[in-house]
């Protein structure tokens, strides 16, 4: 029973990574996300979290250790099965686009994922400045929601929300990713919204630091 | 009902109070025209009736809904707004206006932009140096060091290019530009997001400092606890009007917001009821009949759907838009 949900997370696997060959980020991280749970993780600013995010969605080779999609390494095909939504929007989406082009992208989108995320039709033909923070970051969580995703890494993804958006976003993220069973890592400095989303919270830090004690 | 009390100043305060003014912005508005779908014209009223007050030493926040404009008002002020963009309204700068003469030469020496978009800093250039270039004597690389641990940066970052820094780092690099300037009215549009509790301390102290110092500071931002922490005044911005000004003084004595739409931003925090009212502000291409927030409302009445409701005084420099505000 055990090995059959164990088929079924999102594992890293003694995972450790470095920038600079003399200065391990971090080593030995355990971590797994089963499907259709929200996981929320906080921890000091530049700590690593992002770096962990971009290992987790396949941007990045861990320097040891390994990710494994419901029991198999990343396979290439054409759409990974772990989406990351990143912190900041604009370095995420092609200036040179018009908006529309997101979504000529990923064809098989759901069509009701625009409007539950309240993304309005006349922003389709701009480019990304001329959107507000908070309305291109609509467009990178969208992207996230492909049939085939199984997993998102959300990166403090609603910090360039107001409050009233925010939980108007979140509200419909739970309800979509528990409906599709998707698994979510999301990372936040805010604890209390993190007690709102999650169904665990982890420190970053402790589980930086429970790995430092076995170096 | 509240009954306000109005402030009774001297005319000797009052003269006082008004050389102090650093920058008011009186009925501003910004629209955008462009072409829409298959060439027709479109109109966006992104900023229909914005008004702002702000000393030297005092930190002035501004908050509310995402998409209200509040970007591009602080790019209005800076004169650099979109090219097909047109401002109205009136902007002082020092009791004099602000004309787009002055404005070129303030841009950068007296008024200095902390944006919200991290692609701003030149990807190519060290961060160190980016911060240096705004540094006006004491043009040396230990200047600038000195301000990164003050900001909780450590020092080697001087060396490493924008893509090699977190979020957070990216936020105190903007922080530590403010710091290395030496503007007058500094507006940081989002400084704390995406920062760690202790960071946001730290870079809300060196806010401090700034005010301290005489200068003014526009705090943009989603952070409703950061702003009630470190401004003077909180201005909350709907649809591109403003629809209240508070005075934090009323708020530390226990007072609410008074408009609904405060409200409801504050019931929305996850700390308070993480409650989500319902539908979105009103697009920029609606032209709005009656009070902007009538249709998200709880409090909508017949009148509010009709009328409009104007921005009433209701003590020095605290102002509210809504037919029924402190009921
Ligand atoms: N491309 C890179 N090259 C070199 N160093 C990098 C690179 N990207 C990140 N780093 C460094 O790695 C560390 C961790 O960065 P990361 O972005 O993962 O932190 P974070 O926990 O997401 O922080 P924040 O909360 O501020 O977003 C930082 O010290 C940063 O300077
Ligand atoms: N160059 C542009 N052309 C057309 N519309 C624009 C342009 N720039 C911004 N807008 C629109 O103007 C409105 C206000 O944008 P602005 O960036 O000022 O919002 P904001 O209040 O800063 O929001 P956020 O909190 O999400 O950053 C938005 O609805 C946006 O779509
Ligand atoms: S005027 Fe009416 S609709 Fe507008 S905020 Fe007040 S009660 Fe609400
Ligand atoms: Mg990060
Ligand atoms: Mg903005």
């Amino acid at each position: 029973m055990t090995k059959w949900l164990g088929a079924f997370m999102l594992e890293c696997k003694n995972i450790g990574f470095y920038y600079n060959r003399s200065n391990w980020l971090f080593r030995n991280i355990h971590l797994s996300i089963e499907r259709g749970e929200i996981i929320g993780i906080y921890g000091k600013s530049g700590s690593g979290k992002t770096t962990l995010a971009k290992i987790m969605a396949n941007y990045l080779s861990p320097t040891e250790g390994e990710v494994l999609v419901d029991g198999e390494k990343s396979n290439h095909s054409e759409v990974y099965p772990v989406q990351l939504i990143w912190q900041h929007p604009e370095q995420a989406i092609n200036p040179k686009w018009k908006l529309s082009k997101i979504f000529e992208e990923a064809k098989e989108l759901d069509q009701d994922i625009p409007s539950i995320l309240g993304i309005k039709e006349e922003w389709l033909n701009r480019r990304a400045h001329e959107l507000s923070g908070g309305e291109l970051q609509r467009f990178c969580i969208a992207r996230a929601f492909h049939p085939d995703t199984r997993y998102i890494i959300a990166d403090e993804i609603t910090s360039m929300f107001d409050a009233i958006t925010q939980a108007q976003i979140w509200h419909a993220l739970i309800r979509l990713v528990k409906e599709r069973n998707i698994g979510v890592l999301a990372i936040s400095h805010h604890i209390s919204l993190l007690e709102r989303i999650s169904d665990r919270i982890i420190d970053f830090n402790q589980l930086k630091g429970a790995s430092e004690k076995s170096f | 009902m509240h009954v306000y009390e109005l402030n009774h100043e001297t005319q000797e305060e009052l003269e006082k109070i008004q050389n102090n003014l650093l920058l008011e912005v009186k009925n501003l508005s910004l629209t955008i025209e462009r072409f829409g779908k298959g060439w027709t014209r479109e109109r966006l009223y992104v900023i229909r009736d914005f008004h702002l007050k702000i000393h030297h030493g005092e930190v002035v926040a501004i908050v509310g809904a995402s998409g209200s404009g509040k970007s591009l008002l602080a790019d209005a002020i800076l004169g650099i707004h979109p090219k097909n963009s047109i401002v109205d309204g009136m902007i002082k700068y020092e009791n004099e206006l602000l004309t787009e003469k002055r404005r070129k030469r303030l841009r950068g020496n007296d008024i200095l932009l902390i944006p919200q978009m991290t692609n701003a800093l030149d990807p190519l250039m060290k961060v160190g140096k980016q911060v240096k270039t705004l540094m006006k004597q004491n043009n040396h690389q230990k200047a600038v060091k000195q301000i990164f641990q003050k900001v909780g940066l450590d020092p080697d970052v001087y060396d490493q290019i924008p893509s090699a820094c977190s979020g957070g780092m990216i936020r105190k690099i903007f922080i530590a530009m403010a710091l290395a300037s030496e503007a007058k009215l500094i507006i940081a549009d989002e400084p704390t997001n995406g920062l760690d509790y202790e960071s946001i301390d730290e870079m809300l102290f060196q806010i401090k400092m700034l005010e301290k110092d005489n200068k003014g500071v526009i705090m943009i931002t989603h952070d409703l606890e950061a702003a009630m922490k470190v401004a003077d005044k909180i201005a909350v911005f709907y649809a591109g009007e403003t629809v209240e000004v508070v005075d934090k003084k009323h708020l530390k004595k226990g007072g609410k917001f008074r408009h609904p739409y405060s409200r409801a931003l504050w019931n929305a925090l996850p700390q308070n009821g993480f409650i989500a009212i319902d539908s979105t502000q009103p697009s920029a291409t609606e032209k709005l009949t009656g009070c902007s927030f009538a249709k998200q409302c709880p409090k909508a009445t017949k009148k509010c759907k009709i009328e409009k409701p104007l921005l009433k005084e209701i003590s020095h420099d605290e102002m509210v838009r809504c037919f029924y505000a402190g009921m």
